[in-house]
Parts: C-alpha cells; structure tokens; sequence
C-alpha cells in the first residue's frame, strides 16, 4: 500500500461528483434512447456504478468506511438485479422473438 | 495523482458515451468494461483500493461476463446491428438528453452550492477498516444483501431455465 | 326478606337464558317445567317479599330500595340497576308474576301442539323479565330498558307463527306504531335528564316540585313527552291502531301482553310520574281526554267486531282508557285498581276465548259459534264471569267496583266533570253490551260449529282462579255507601296520593245506581238484539246509515285507512321517488369525476418501460429542483 498524504491526494470532491453525475447521466440517456433490453441492462449497471463512485467519493471526503461499505451493497444489487434481469432477457426472447422493448407493452394499462 | 485522476475520468466518461451510442452489443460491452476499469482506476485514486479489486473482478469480470454469455448465447449478428441503426435516429437523442442534462445541471449546482465545498484530505480506507465497519454496524445490511442475493439466484434460474411448453 | 326483590325478575332471566341456550336438548316436558317453573317461583318470591313487605311498619313513605350495581359511570351521568319497592311498584309485581304464571300454565297445554314450543316460552320468560324491569326500575333509564324489553317481546310474540306475512305485518306494525310513541318518551327522558340532572325517579319527582312551579312549561312538555309514550304502549288515541292487529300472536301471548300487562305501562308511566303531570294541568287534562275518546271509540268498534279476539282487543283498549280517564282526573288510585281487576277479568276472557278457538278448530268468527254452554261448561262460566266483571255487574264483581270508583272520581274529583263521568257511563253501557253480545253468540242460541277437542285441567285451572280473582278482586275497595272497604286506596295512598271527595253521599249513591243500571241496561239490550231478536240486528245493519257506521266502526273509526293515506303512503311515494337516492348522485357524480381523472392519467399508461423511467426521471428532476430552488 502506498504511502499517500494529504497534499498529494487534493482532488477536489466536485470533480469526482461531477464524474458520478456525468456518467449517470449518460446511463439515463442510454435507458430512455435504447429499445434493446439488453442496451437497458446496461445502462442501469452504468447508473448503478455511477451512484457507487458517489458514495466512494464522499467517503472519501469525510474519510469515513462507510461509502465503502454501501458500494458494497450496490455491488451486491447490481450482481442479483443483472442475473434476474438477463435470465428475463432469455425468457423474454424466446417468448417474443425480439429485444424490443417497446414491443413488450402488454402492461398497457 | 491529480492528472491521472482527470486521465481517468476522461476515459470513464468518454467510454461510457461510446456504449450508449454503438450498435454491436459486444463493442458495447467492452467499452462498458473499459470504462469500469476506468473508474476502478478513480477509486483507487480516491483512496478505496479494495474497492478498486471489487470493481474490476465483479462488475469488469462477473458481470460482464454474464452479458457476454446471454449476447452470445441470444446470437443477435447483423441483423441485430441493423435494426439498432434504424432505432437510434438523431431525433430520439434529444428529449432523453436534455431531461439527463437538466438533472446533470441541477447536480452540479448543488454540488457547487457549497454544501460539499470543505475540501479535505483524502485518506485510505483500508480493506480491514471497512470489513470492521462491514460487519459491525452494517451486519442487518449483509445479512439483507445475502436474503436478495439467495432470491436472486433462485430467481434467476428459475426465469432462467427453458420451459418445455415453449419449445413445442 | 325484602331483600329477595332481586331474585323476582333474575329467576325468569335464568329460565329464557335456559331456554334460550340449552332448549334445544330438552323435551318439552323439560321446557314447560323451566318455562313455567320459573315465573312460578318468581311469583312465590314475590308474594314472600309482598308479605314482607306488608309487615313492614306503617309510617308514611313506606319503600323499599335496592341497589345492585352501577350500570355505568360518566361525570355525574350514573344510572343503577336498582329496584325501588313501594304500593304501586308492589301491586304492578304481584299482579305481572300471578297472572303471568297462570298464563304459563296454560299454555302449557295450549301450545302443546306447536313446534315453536321452546322459542315461546323463552319469549314468555323474557317478557316477564322485562316487565318486572319496567315496574321495579328505580331510574328510568331502566324503566326505558323494560319498556323497550316488553315491545321487542311484543314483536317477538306477534310474529310468534311468522310463516304466515300477514303476522309479520301485524308484528312489525305494532313494533313499528309504539315505536312513535318510544321516541317521544326517549326525549322526555332526555328532557327531564338534561333538566333536573338525574334519573333516579324519586330525586326526579322531588327537584321537579323544587324547581318547576304548577304550569311551567317545561313540567308540561315532559308531561306530554312521557304521555306520547305511554299512548304509543298503551295503544290509545291515536297509537291505538297496532293493538286488534296484535292478537294475530297465539292467544296466551294476546292475554298476558295485549291484555294484562304490557298495554298497562302507559298506565304505570304516568301513575310513576304523576307529580309530574299534577305540575301540569293541561297535560293531565290531555289524559282525561284521551282516556274518554279511547274508551268511545273502541267500544262502539268492539261492538260490531266478529273475530272474538278483536272484540277483546277493542275491550282492552277501550279499558285502558278507563285508566287514562281516571289517570286524568287524579284518581291514581283508582287506575290502579282497575288495574289489577281488569288484568283478571280480561287475562280470563282470553284464555277463555282461547279455549273456545281450540275447541273449535281455530275458529274466530262469533257468528259461526254459538250454543257452546253444555259442551263446555268451565269455560261458559269463566267466560261468563270474565264478560260479566267486564260489563260491570253490579255488586258481585270486580269489574263494578273499579270502574266505579273511576266514575266516581271522574264526577267528583276537582279535575274531573260530568261530561266525563257522563262519557264513562255511556261507556260502561256500550261495555255491557259488547261483552254480552259475546255470551250470547258464542255460548247461547244453537250450535253452528262442532266442538273438537274439550280443554284439560292445565287449561280450566287457570280460568278457575282467573274467574275468583274476577270477583272477589272488587272487595279490597268496596265505596262507602256500600260497605266502606278502602284497603287498596290506604295500601297505595303513601304514592299515590287521593283527595276529600267533595260530593256529598247522596250524589255518590246516585251515580252509583244510574251506573248500575247502565250496565244492566246493556246486558239486558245484549239479550235482546244477540239472543231474542237478531233479526234486529240484521236489519239495523242493512239500512244505508247503518251499514255505513258498521263498517267505519269495524274497520275501527277508518284510523287504519287516514294514516295509510296520510303517513304510510306519501312515505312511500317519496321512497319510491327516491328510489335512486339523491345523496347518491353525489357519490355517483364523485365517482364520475375520478373516472375522468383516470381516463386522463390513463394515458401515460403507455406499458413500455422507456417511457415510465422517463417520467421516472423527470419527477427525479422535479424533486431535485425543488430542493434547488429552495
């Protein structure tokens, strides 16, 4: 482990937000444009590691393990959330030939 | 360590674009691993190595790998490629990018509105100071995530598994 | 000893609880034992705390209270469950526990046949128990208990063989009838609670002379609060309609209810409350001539009836008015004692009436009876006796020496006229002759029916000690001129005040004998018309007037058809007119407004995913420029 001190790690906590929110952003952009499912899935793990790097982030500010620790769960989330969803995926495309999700709008309400 | 973390980031960001915006689902996929890699770089910069390793071997490797299984497995090919080229017109860009924009542009006004603005040192986070903090006061919380990762496993096969009506 | 007051009305609760709960596994021996047994042990309790009672020294406000608990207790607001033992309360009980008894009795036998036996005497049971409530409450928050125990026992019993809709009718109409006059008491309650701050009818009695002076108006309406109800229970003018519809329960039920005892809390009510009505002039006066109207009408109806339960029924309603008439004058004393002779005399007439109905298959109709006197001796000279008591025979029966006291009073009391005592002459004519004009049809002349079955001792017993209580009930107050027996009126006179007759002897023998002779009068014009000339009859009744006025008078003065156009119908018409409920189009409009809600919002239920993480997004969008903007 490198010895780091204070001076030579002062990145400025905007600049890592910033990053955060840029790279939600784009996973927002890619679920609302996208119609491939699996494009969707995708772009949520995006959103999802987005909103990790911000915990990161502020635990890192305040030098507390807690931001660690709630990656941690959002890791855990991302891993279950994308293995249910891909297993819908399969199911999805055996049912309608297709990955498009427009297409699967019986929820019309 | 500054300039790496602008390097970093960089990458992340433009790599991200790069996978919301290719055809192929394999090109998107490893630019999507690109920029995980990427931001694992970030994290190891802001002081979170182990962190770092979880990025690169679940999301980068696991997860990826899960994605590059179904692509594969779905065998999506040319004409995949081609129906998501008549998708992505340049008129469909503009309502999403505009909404994530906006809330883009809100996040960064509140991140410069000075609630965030006491800049500190950064200091390591060593992987034992978080397995303290992990499985002491969180332990409700990893028991939780074990209860959503058992269903999820489940879950998943259960969705997963090729029904034999279906195949008549 | 005068502590056993409790077990009076508990011993008939434990018996309907009995039935009511374990019947089921009991043969009907078993059931009439309970049914019977219980009351008859009630009666036993009573007449040891009677005795008891009695024995008590003489001093001037002699009563008995016992309190068995707190029924509830909110800030200044605790009503008990407490008995209060004096003359009247006494009198009420002794007379509820022996008349119900023997009533019980037979039914034993009379109801032998019918498949509800267990239900009726748990019904029966359960009366008793409530009208031991009514008489023996100490507050009357549990007198209203009692009152409204009686008219669900009512209901219960008219509709006792609800196969058939039209007793179903006859239940819910009598329900429905005293019902008007419940409310009315309900307020009165309210009205004296909300004024004089208790419940408790003796404190109630003594802050109503303390605070309110004779006329106030307050005392009046109260007064007349309570009268509506005792008219609604006691079935006189205008409630008086429920009561012939009544005797389509079994006839047991028509005599110790519709008879004997429920129709008589009205009586009890205000003969309870009189301080209150002394405190009122008017309302007592608004007594005297509802009793006097009722006593008219119901005796020119009885006397064109032909089912022989509705004659007796108008008998009732046209005695109860006796009581209302004498209520009125002041003579509370005497009210109570025609009381007490008429739950004798008219309990016997209907056991005997149903006797004669049984014996004869179910027959109703007086016209299609007739020479019944050698086929069924006991009952001809129960019946007899009962008809004679009612009609007021002079000297040997019960029924003269009540119902002269009241006219009596009614002439010579300061609150009483001669236009009233001339009306209760007329009536005591009219009560002659419809009640002979009942002998003569059913027991004399020849026999049109074939007589079936003969009734069992279970049956004659009760007549027989119906028929001595009948005569030898009159002797515990005989007037002056003809023995000066006055042991009711001091019995009862620490509650129920009397006052110096102002007549003198000689007017008081004078009426005396034109009453007498009213009665005879009647009798003997009965012989005439119903056994001698019927023909007469006929013929009255088929000239144009005549007719006419039978029919008004048997469908019992067209009461039935004025409130059916005046209340029943346009209630009707606006139930139909509101058939859809207009408060509903209110909630119909509502629902409509949230249809057109939905069909908009239903809009965005577009079902593709894309487009809900849109919206999904914009509100994150809004939230956070919110917390910007803030």
């Amino acid at each position: 482990m490198p010895e780091m001190n204070a001076e030579s790690l002062s990145i400025p906590l905007t600049q890592g937000m910033l990053l955060a929110g840029v790279l939600f952003a784009f996973g927002l952009i890619g679920l609302l444009v996208r119609r491939n499912l699996i494009f969707m899935l995708m772009s949520v793990e995006i959103m999802l590691n987005a909103a990790g790097l911000a915990f990161i982030v502020a635990g890192a500010h305040w030098g507390q393990a807690d931001g660690q620790v709630m990656f941690l769960f959002i890791l855990t989330l991302a891993a279950a959330e994308v293995s249910v969803g891909l297993a819908l995926v399969l199911q999805l495309y055996r049912h309608f030939q297709t990955l498009d999700a427009d297409a699967m709008s019986r929820l019309w309400g | 360590m500054t300039g790496a973390f602008y390097l970093a980031s960089l990458v992340a960001a433009v790599s991200t674009g790069l996978v919301i915006t290719s055809l192929n689902a394999v090109h998107a996929l490893l630019y999507l691993i690109v920029s995980f890699l990427a931001v694992a770089v970030v994290f190891f910069i802001l002081g979170a190595p182990f962190i770092a390793m979880l990025e690169i071997i679940i999301y980068a490797g696991a997860i990826m790998v899960l994605f590059v299984f179904v692509v594969m497995m779905l065998n999506l090919g040319r004409r995949a490629i081609e129906q998501e080229a008549g998708w992505l017109t340049p008129k469909i860009w503009i309502g999403p990018s505009i909404l994530s924009a906006t809330l883009l542009g809100e996040l960064l006004y509140l991140f410069g509105s000075g609630i965030l603005s006491q800049a500190g040192g950064i200091t390591v986070q060593a992987p034992k100071q978080v397995s303290v903090v992990l499985l002491g006061p969180y332990l409700v919380g990893v028991e939780l995530a074990s209860m959503l990762l058992l269903p999820g496993l489940v879950g998943a096969y259960h969705v997963g598994r090729q029904l034999k009506s279906e195949d008549a | 000893m005068l502590n056993l007051l409790w077990l009076v009305p508990t011993l008939p609760l434990l018996g309907f609880l009995a039935l009511a709960v374990a019947g089921g596994w009991f043969s009907r021996k078993t059931i009439a034992l309970i049914g019977v047994g219980s009351v008859g042990l009630s009666l036993a309790v009573a007449g040891l705390v009677g005795s008891a009672f009695i024995g008590l020294s003489g001093t001037a406000d002699r009563s008995y209270d016992q309190v068995l608990w707190t029924w509830l207790q909110v800030s200044g607001f605790g009503p008990a469950i407490g008995f209060h033992l004096d003359p009247l309360s006494l009198v009420m009980m002794l007379v509820i526990t022996l008349v119900g008894f023997l009533i019980h009795l037979y039914s034993v036998e009379y109801m032998i046949e019918d498949e509800g036996y267990r239900r009726f005497f748990a019904y029966m049971n359960l009366f008793v128990v409530a009208m031991l409530t009514l008489v023996l409450a100490d507050n009357l928050l549990l007198l209203y208990l009692g009152w409204e125990g009686v008219g669900l026992c009512s209901y219960l019993l008219i509709g006792f063989w609800y196969r058939d809709p039209a007793n179903g009718a006859a239940a819910q109409k009598a329900f429905i009838v005293t019902r008007l006059g419940d409310v009315a008491l309900a307020i009165g309650l309210f009205l004296l609670f909300t004024h004089l701050g208790t419940f408790n009818i003796q404190d109630l009695m003594t802050r109503a002379t303390e605070q309110w002076p004779v006329g106030s108006s307050l005392a009046a309406i109260a007064a007349f609060l309570l009268l509506g109800g005792a008219v609604g229970k006691s079935a006189q003018l205008p409630l008086q309609t429920w009561l012939p519809d009544a005797m389509a329960g079994p006839t047991p039920v028509s005599a110790l209810i519709h008879a004997a005892t429920m129709v008589t809390a009205g009586m009890y009510l205000i003969a309870r409350t009189h301080v209150l009505y002394s405190l009122a002039p008017i309302a007592q006066t608004a007594v005297a001539m509802i009793g006097a109207g009722t006593l008219l009408l119901a005796a020119c109806s009885a006397l064109v009836q032909r089912d022989i339960k509705r004659v007796l029924a108008y008998s009732t309603i046209s005695q109860i008015g006796y009581m209302f008439l004498a209520l009125g004058v002041g003579a509370w004393g005497a009210a109570l004692f025609h009381f007490t002779t008429h739950a004798f005399f008219k309990a016997l007439l209907f056991l005997a009436a149903g006797a004669v109905i049984q014996s004869l298959h179910e027959e109703h109709d007086i016209y299609r009876m007739g020479g019944l006197r050698q086929a069924l001796p006991v009952t001809f000279w129960t019946f007899l006796i009962g008809a004679a008591s009612l009609a007021g025979f002079p000297l040997v029966t019960a029924g003269f020496y009540s119902k002269d006291w009241i006219l009596w009073e009614a002439w010579a009391s300061p609150l009483g006229s001669p236009w009233l005592w001339g009306v209760g002459v007329i009536g005591a004519f009219l009560t002659a002759l419809y009640s002979f004009r009942l002998v003569f049809n059913v027991f004399f002349g020849e026999a049109k029916a074939e007589v079936g079955s003969r009734p069992g001792l279970m049956v004659e017993g009760p007549l027989i000690v119906l028929a001595a209580g009948s005569l030898i009930a009159g002797f515990l107050e005989v007037p002056r001129v003809l023995g000066d027996v006055s042991l009711f009126s001091k019995f009862v006179s620490p509650v129920l005040p009397s006052f110096e007759a102002t007549a003198s002897i000689t007017t008081e023998s004078a009426l005396q004998i034109i009453t007498m002779l009213a009665a005879l009068l009647g009798i003997a014009v009965a012989y005439v018309l119903f056994l001698r000339r019927p023909a007469l009859v006929t013929a009255m009744t088929e000239t144009a007037w005549g007719s006419t006025l039978s029919r008004f008078w048997i469908e019992g003065w067209g009461f039935d058809r004025l409130y059916d156009t005046w209340f029943v119908r346009p209630f009707l018409w606006v139930a139909q007119a509101n058939k859809d409920d207009l408060i509903d189009r209110v909630y119909e409009g509502l629902a409509w407004l949230i249809r057109q809600f939905f069909a908009v919002l239903h809009r965005t239920q577009t079902g593709q995913v894309r487009w809900y993480a849109a919206v999904l997004a914009a509100g994150s969008v809004v939230i956070v420029a919110l917390v910007v903007l803030s």
